[in-house]
């Protein structure tokens, strides 16, 4: 790890910030809607499914324009950055977050929902007639069987924010220790030559990639009831 | 199905059969790397070119940087339009480049550029300062950039306007920040702004900046080629000039 600059670590640390508060915001936004598409007989319930997911197939170009609009002074982020005076929320940390929710939502959704959907409805009825309320039931039986899912979830949240690139280039502005994630850092080193850093970095975030899927594998053969 | 299936092989045969009459042949074209800013202007150099000699340009788009990378791993480009002297000079110094071939295209101009018609009256928009955000293309990666940056420092603003820059990956993204208003205005090409009459602008003195000057250069691959070697005498020409400065650049020899 020798020789390799500050900046290097700034982006680092930048990064695991970002990918650690989208996680937990995703955990929080996705186990209610991975729940509803589970359970609802909402015959339009597929289409909000569909609509979650776009972001598995659009390119990032298309996302990160829309997004570079929409954080802009004519459209919403602009609105909620005037409230503090501000003109627009992409060049900002939180306007990262905002992407890189919706960027990464499909990723979380997906998991849990096919844990709520392999649960079955019996858990929840059994729950029911010793009296717990629904509430109870989501909290004690629900969840703790959706464990493997919410953490595939969680994983696979925190890793493609990591990889994010393509969004962040577009609504980022390359501001050190505000934006700078270490994709983009990345590609700086690539465009200017700098093999070492770029070799450290790539290398670097090979080995986080493969170690976050192989623990995901393995706790979740773990965690996983003989059985199902 | 079948008869589908049999159309879709009947085609592949027959594109296979005219690319290998075809191939040795109709060489008559040659593939030029270009600098993303200077994308308009080679796209009509190259309508020109292609009126003029019946042969074709075949383009292809990217970063300076990038584009290098590219060469330097085997692209099979011909002739490379940097946006740069760095890195034809390194092609030719790393062997990828013909030597003695190298020469300024096109000399860029930066332009400070807001979308708001009261918003760039020149210098005194700088030091004056009342904004949020500035753009400029990355000062490490992009020639641009880097004008920009040497143009602050020259007026004396860089240190205070520092905390307001917003870097776009290259001078096509600094114009989309600009543009989109998410920059309340940026460092941009005079390229970019120069078909247009809307917002505000005001053209960085030369003087505070060095001169961008975008070199070519023939690459190895293209050193028997003689479709590239006609495209590159032809951008030497009046008729490309002509087309150079319509979209803003100033040419080698001044004029």
């Amino acid at each position: 790890m020798e020789g390799l600059s500050p900046e290097v670590w700034i982006a680092v640390r930048l990064t695991v910030e970002l990918a650690s508060i989208t996680t937990l915001l995703l955990l929080v936004l996705a186990t209610p809607l991975a729940w509803w598409l589970a359970r609802s007989d909402a015959w339009w319930k597929e289409v909000v499914a569909a609509v979650v997911a776009l972001p598995l197939v659009l390119p990032p170009t298309v996302l990160g324009f829309y997004f570079l609009v929409a954080l802009g002074p004519g459209g919403p982020g602009g609105w909620l950055a005037g409230l503090w005076g501000g003109r627009t929320l992409a060049f900002t940390f939180e306007g990262l977050v905002a992407g890189s929710v919706v960027y990464s939502m499909p990723f979380v959704v997906q998991p849990i929902r096919n844990a709520f959907e392999a649960m079955g409805e019996r858990p929840m009825e059994v729950a029911a007639t010793l009296r717990a309320s629904p509430w109870r039931a989501f909290w004690t039986v629900a969840l703790p069987l959706a464990r493997p899912g919410l953490l595939t979830g969680a994983v696979l949240g925190f890793a493609h924010t990591v990889g994010e690139f393509g969004v962040v280039l577009m609504i980022g502005g390359n501001i050190p220790g505000e934006t700078k994630v270490l994709s983009v850092a990345i590609y700086d080193f690539v465009e200017t030559q700098q093999w070492h850093e770029t070799n450290v970095i790539a290398g670097g975030m090979v080995v986080f990639g493969f170690l976050a899927v192989f623990a995901m594998m393995l706790a979740e053969k773990r965690m996983r009831p003989a059985g199902a | 199905m079948l008869n589908r299936r049999s159309f879709g092989v009947g085609i592949a045969a027959a594109l296979f059969a005219f690319g290998t009459l075809a191939g040795p042949a109709m060489a008559a074209t040659a593939r030029v790397a270009v600098a993303a800013n200077f994308t308009a202007a080679a796209k009509e150099i190259g309508t020109a070119f292609q009126k003029q000699s019946g042969d074709t340009i075949d383009f292809s788009f990217g970063s300076t940087g990038q584009l290098y990378n590219q060469i330097s791993n085997g692209a099979p480009f011909d002739v490379f339009l940097a946006a740069d002297t760095k890195r034809p000079k390194m092609a030719l110094d790393q062997g990828y480049a013909v030597k003695g071939t190298d020469f300024t295209y096109a000399i860029g101009q930066i332009v400070l550029y807001s979308t708001d018609a009261d918003l760039v009256k020149g210098k005194q928009t700088l030091t004056k300062a009342d904004f949020d955000k500035i753009a400029i293309a990355n000062p490490k990666t992009a020639p641009y950039g880097t004008a920009a940056v040497q143009a602050m420092k020259a007026m004396g603003v860089y240190a205070s306007l520092k905390p307001k820059v917003v870097q776009g990956n290259n001078i096509a993204q600094t114009f989309q920040f600009v543009e989109s208003g998410n920059a309340a205005l940026g460092f941009v090409a005079f390229s970019e702004v120069a078909q247009s009459e809307k917002g505000s602008r005001w053209v960085v003195p030369s003087d505070t900046y060095d001169p961008i000057r975008q070199n070519a250069v023939i690459l190895k691959n293209g050193k028997g080629n003689a479709v590239a070697k006609a495209f590159v005498d032809f951008l030497k020409g009046p008729q490309a000039a002509r087309i150079i400065k319509k979209y803003g650049y100033a040419t080698a020899k001044g004029n």
